[in-house]
């Protein structure tokens, strides 16, 4: 069952904030084909009364006390961020125009 | 020169009683890593290594008990986060990364008197089987350098094999301790999920990834798992460590059950590690152990379902590479859509691109049922089947990996041949139990392989007492 062609890998890297080129889609459509085909197979387990796990260990809403504690320096947090003025996160014009 | 390979509780005790410094132990590891560069095994040295030597020395000198790991250098992947040199997951996106803060598993290393020497090379972000995903290059084999040293974990793999330090910490998602430890030949510990937290390790699949130690023998790897073990307040997802700890003696297998896991012996399997595998069996049974086939049917199901679970949790834990926060920036952005775009397109390498494609695609309106929901289910399933195997046997064993170390280039224009080399390997990480891969033989071209044992959740004093004694009955790997 083929599924992913250009068209589609364009629209998930839309998704994924990632650009790509129309030569690049084409190549990767073909290698996530071969991959969602072998994975395919899920389709044909009886999984009907199955409940799905996400946490194997068995732990649910672990809780800690809502203290004050000393929090990370703010010029060792801020040292990694590519474009900043004053203390701010610079961003590049969020609207077109 | 210091032999970096002896018993690190030995070289500790050496260096607490003042016999041994640890500026000749670190000053060997930097050394060697130097002789050795070639392999490609390290991306970055810290500088402060030494100079943390010297001053271990000095408190030792002073009377000061410096821990179970006092002086001992050791090589940390570089997806964790470390002070005084990079942290880039070898990946373009990360390669301007230093660091806020440093990894729970440093700190607690370093209070138990270890010192970090480097960092090692992976497949980035820790996807990948062979380290050939490195956006800085591959790292090779040590056996044979036209091979590859597996991965996530290989430069931490191929480091301990060429004794570039006494021991390295990895992380393992679907296998990627326990692989390269196979192909180097050398000891991997894949420790129950959530045994040593995870805070401050750059996120690949936040239900699977556990970190563990790249040894020379299995009471190393015990030594380390007691240093790194236990919960910690900042990681939600981190259980309690055993009271009594995990450095344990060699234990008797006479009267043990022991499953061999029928999918893992069957087609595929390289012909010189079944054989490998079988004399092993017969070893353990002359010992006293009772060895019987065990049957986990949903092996290949675990790979299909890991490769929809293990993409979707990518996806997501990737978002956060954005162009804004830290990291690789596209200058070429004019807008803000434009920053998260073009960073992104330019910052990753294809496996991550290819995964994060993926993951989108099964998280996506209309897919989420029939993929990652059902995946999580079929893992539901797995998890039954592995606790009626462990209602039987006390342990299940089987190979780690269906070869030996591939050619550098041989799967690289294959993903999904490469993903296949991890269908020995993922259900453990599904099921969040605890595994270990022990040097077992080596065959064609020298190229080691190794044994895996996996024993259920949270008991890694069974699978290191049990393990200890396979290592002394296999003796020497490479005779």
């Amino acid at each position: 069952m083929s599924k992913i062609d250009t068209a589609e890998v364009e629209r998930i890297a839309k998704l994924a904030r990632i650009g790509i080129t129309h030569d690049e889609a084409t190549a990767m459509a073909m290698e996530l084909d071969q991959i969602v085909g072998f994975v395919e197979q899920l389709q044909d387990v009886d999984i009907k009364s199955v409940e799905p796990t996400d946490q194997v260990t068995g732990l649910v809403d672990v809780w800690r006390e809502d203290t004050v504690k000393p929090s990370m320096d703010r010029e060792l947090l801020l040292r990694n961020v590519p474009n900043r003025r004053d203390g701010y996160i610079v961003v590049k014009r969020v609207m077109n125009g | 020169m210091v032999d970096l390979k002896r018993p690190i509780a030995e070289l500790a005790a050496e260096v607490r009683s003042g016999k041994l410094t640890a500026v000749e132990l670190v000053q060997a590891s930097l050394d060697r890593i130097a002789a050795t560069h070639e392999f490609h095994a390290v991306l970055e040295t810290s500088p402060v290594a030494l100079e943390r030597a010297a001053e271990i020395d000095r408190l030792v000198a002073g009377g000061a008990d410096m821990g179970p790991l006092a002086g001992i250098p050791f090589i940390a992947k570089d997806n964790f986060l470390t002070h005084n040199t990079h942290t880039t997951a070898a990946s373009h996106i990360l390669e301007p990364f230093q660091a806020p803060y440093q990894a729970v598993a440093i700190e607690r290393l370093e209070a138990a008197g270890a010192i970090m020497v480097a960092k090692a090379n992976l497949d980035a972000f820790a996807h990948g089987s062979s380290t050939e995903n490195s956006d800085f290059g591959p790292t090779k084999n040590p056996a044979n350098p036209d091979y590859v040293p597996g991965g996530s974990s290989g430069g931490s793999a191929a480091a301990v094999a060429l004794g570039q330090a006494c021991f390295a910490i990895g992380t393992d998602t679907g296998g990627s301790i326990r692989l390269p430890a196979s192909f180097c030949g050398v000891v991997g510990l894949k420790p129950t999920y959530g045994l040593v937290p995870r805070t401050g390790v750059v996120a690949m699949a936040s239900s699977t990834d556990v970190i563990g130690p790249l040894a020379n023998s299995v009471g190393d790897a015990a030594r380390i798992l007691d240093v790194l073990a236990g919960a910690d307040p900042s990681d939600s997802t981190s259980i309690n460590r055993e009271p009594d700890g995990y450095v344990v003696p060699a234990s008797n297998v006479a009267g043990l059950k022991i499953g061999l896991i029928s999918e893992y012996m069957g087609e595929g399997l390289d012909l010189g590690i079944k054989a490998s595998v079988e004399a092993m069996v017969r070893q353990l049974e002359a010992a006293g152990a009772t060895v019987e086939p065990a049957s986990l049917p949903a092996t290949e199901l675990a790979l299909a379902a890991y490769y929809v679970i293990v993409p979707a949790e990518v996806s997501s834990n990737l978002a956060r590479y954005d162009g804004v926060k830290y990291g690789y920036s596209s200058p070429q952005a004019t807008n803000l859509e434009e920053t998260y775009r073009l960073s992104r397109e330019e910052g990753f390498g294809a496996e991550a691109k290819r995964r994060i494609l993926i993951g989108t695609y099964v998280l996506s309106s209309g897919y989420y049922d029939a993929y990652y929901k059902r995946a999580q289910k079929v893992r539901t399933k797995l998890i039954g089947e592995f606790n009626d195997a462990f209602a039987k046997y006390d342990i299940l064993i089987g190979p780690t990996a269906p070869t030996p170390a591939f050619k550098l280039g041989a799967n690289a224009q294959d993903p999904l041949a490469m993903y296949l080399n991890d269908v020995m390997t993922v259900a453990v990480n599904l099921v969040g139990v605890a595994a270990i891969s022990i040097p077992l033989g080596a065959g064609n071209q020298d190229l080691p392989y190794g044994f895996q044992l996996i024993a259920p959740q949270r008991a890694e004093r069974k699978l290191l007492g049990v393990s200890q004694t396979v290592e002394a009955l296999i003796g020497d790997w490479r005779a």
